[in-house]
């Protein structure tokens, strides 16, 4: 059975924790993380391994944050 | 391969599948957290990347919150007056009629005081494509009422909702300009949800398509969040957005090769 893992690198400093990505990822991956960037936002970051690299969170991110990989296993 | 496999293995670049277009300079936006401006930027600069096109389009920014679009579209871009996007981008497009020329403005910018550059600009069928960013309410000066504001709903110049009796209905300039000739394509789409960003990009890379083919006006609109001049989270503002905002300006085509929907 073909299985995908994916995963995702935030551009921290340039993130604004809107969290509109954390609704559109199907995985619950997503959570804003207990610190905060250079401007005081508290940023996205990945808390699991559920990511399937489906890259909707990307693609409603506002700033462009996000960038997504994903590997056939 | 094993199941075991670290995020160092998968962040390699053969694996990439989303990253920011290079269409977009690295500055940071300057729209406030989760407001659609954002995607739709980003959305248009993807359109363009595909079409290979980063030389051969000329942007025309707004005054309002995208005043500064051309800092973040990495492409040859102006800045028109208030409202005379559509003016300014007639001159560009017909000096250049090879490129491919595009507005982008808010609701304030298009449908108050650049009313009559917006309705002519489209009864001429200028061959230009018209990018309408609709959130209901002028977002930059401070959340006033906008003539795309909802029945009822404040806005900091109606605090008690906009009452139609003494403040006007609102326009669904959308469909006005549609019934024009000279308007080829007409949609309304959206932004925040992943598959309204889908198909927001097919619409536009439509607009562009039949803008090359000169079949006269293509026109987006993209109903979007104001979430700070709507006074909500984000994520709040995109839930109300669905449930107010759609109702009223229903999503879908609205004129598609020269032809209404009905
Ligand atoms: C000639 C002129 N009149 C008024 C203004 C003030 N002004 C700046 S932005 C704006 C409204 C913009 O609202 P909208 O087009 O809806 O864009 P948004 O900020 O919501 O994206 C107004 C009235 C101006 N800059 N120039
Ligand atoms: S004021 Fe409204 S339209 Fe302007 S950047 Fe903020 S959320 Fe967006």
């Amino acid at each position: 059975m073909a299985k995908v893992k994916g995963d995702i690198v935030v551009d921290i400093e340039k993130c604004k924790g809107c969290e509109v990505c954390i609704t559109a990822c199907p995985s619950d991956v997503i959570a804003m993380s207990k610190n905060v960037n250079g401007k005081g936002y508290h940023y996205a970051e990945s808390v699991n391994e559920d990511c399937i690299g489906c890259a909707n969170c990307a693609i409603v991110c506002p700033d462009g944050v996000i960038t997504v990989y994903k590997v056939k296993l | 391969m094993s199941d075991i496999i670290t995020k160092e293995q998968i962040r390699q670049p053969e694996n990439l599948v989303y990253s920011k277009t290079k269409l977009l300079t690295d500055k940071a936006l300057s729209y406030c957290p989760g407001c659609g401006h954002g995607t739709a930027h980003r959305i248009v600069m993807e359109v363009i990347e595909e079409l290979s096109a980063q030389s051969e389009t000329i942007g025309i920014a707004p005054v309002g919150c995208s005043v500064l679009a051309y800092e973040f579209m990495n492409i040859d871009m102006q800045q028109a007056a208030h409202g005379r996007a559509p003016a300014l981008a007639t001159a560009v497009k017909r000096l250049m009629p090879e490129k491919y020329v595009f507005t982008y403005q808010g609701d304030g910018d298009l449908a108050a005081i650049g009313t009559a550059e917006t309705i002519h600009a489209c009864n001429r069928g200028e061959n230009i494509t018209i990018i309408f960013i609709n959130n209901g309410i002028y977002g930059m000066t401070g959340g006033q009422m906008a003539p795309t504001t909802l029945p009822n709903m404040k806005a900091s110049t109606c605090p008690y909702g906009r009452d139609v009796a003494t403040m006007g209905n609102p326009l669904k300039i959308t469909e006005l300009i549609a019934q024009l000739p000279g308007v080829h394509y007409v949609t309304r789409q959206a932004v925040h949800t992943p598959g309204n960003v889908r198909k927001t990009k097919k619409a536009v890379r439509k607009a562009f398509d039949l803008q090359k083919e000169n079949k006269g006006l293509t026109f987006v609109e993209i109903v979007s969040n104001c979430n700070s001049g709507w006074k909500m989270t984000p994520v709040q503002s995109n839930k109300w957005m669905e449930e107010n905002m759609f109702p009223f300006y229903p999503l879908g085509d609205i004129k598609v090769d020269g032809q209404l929907i009905k």
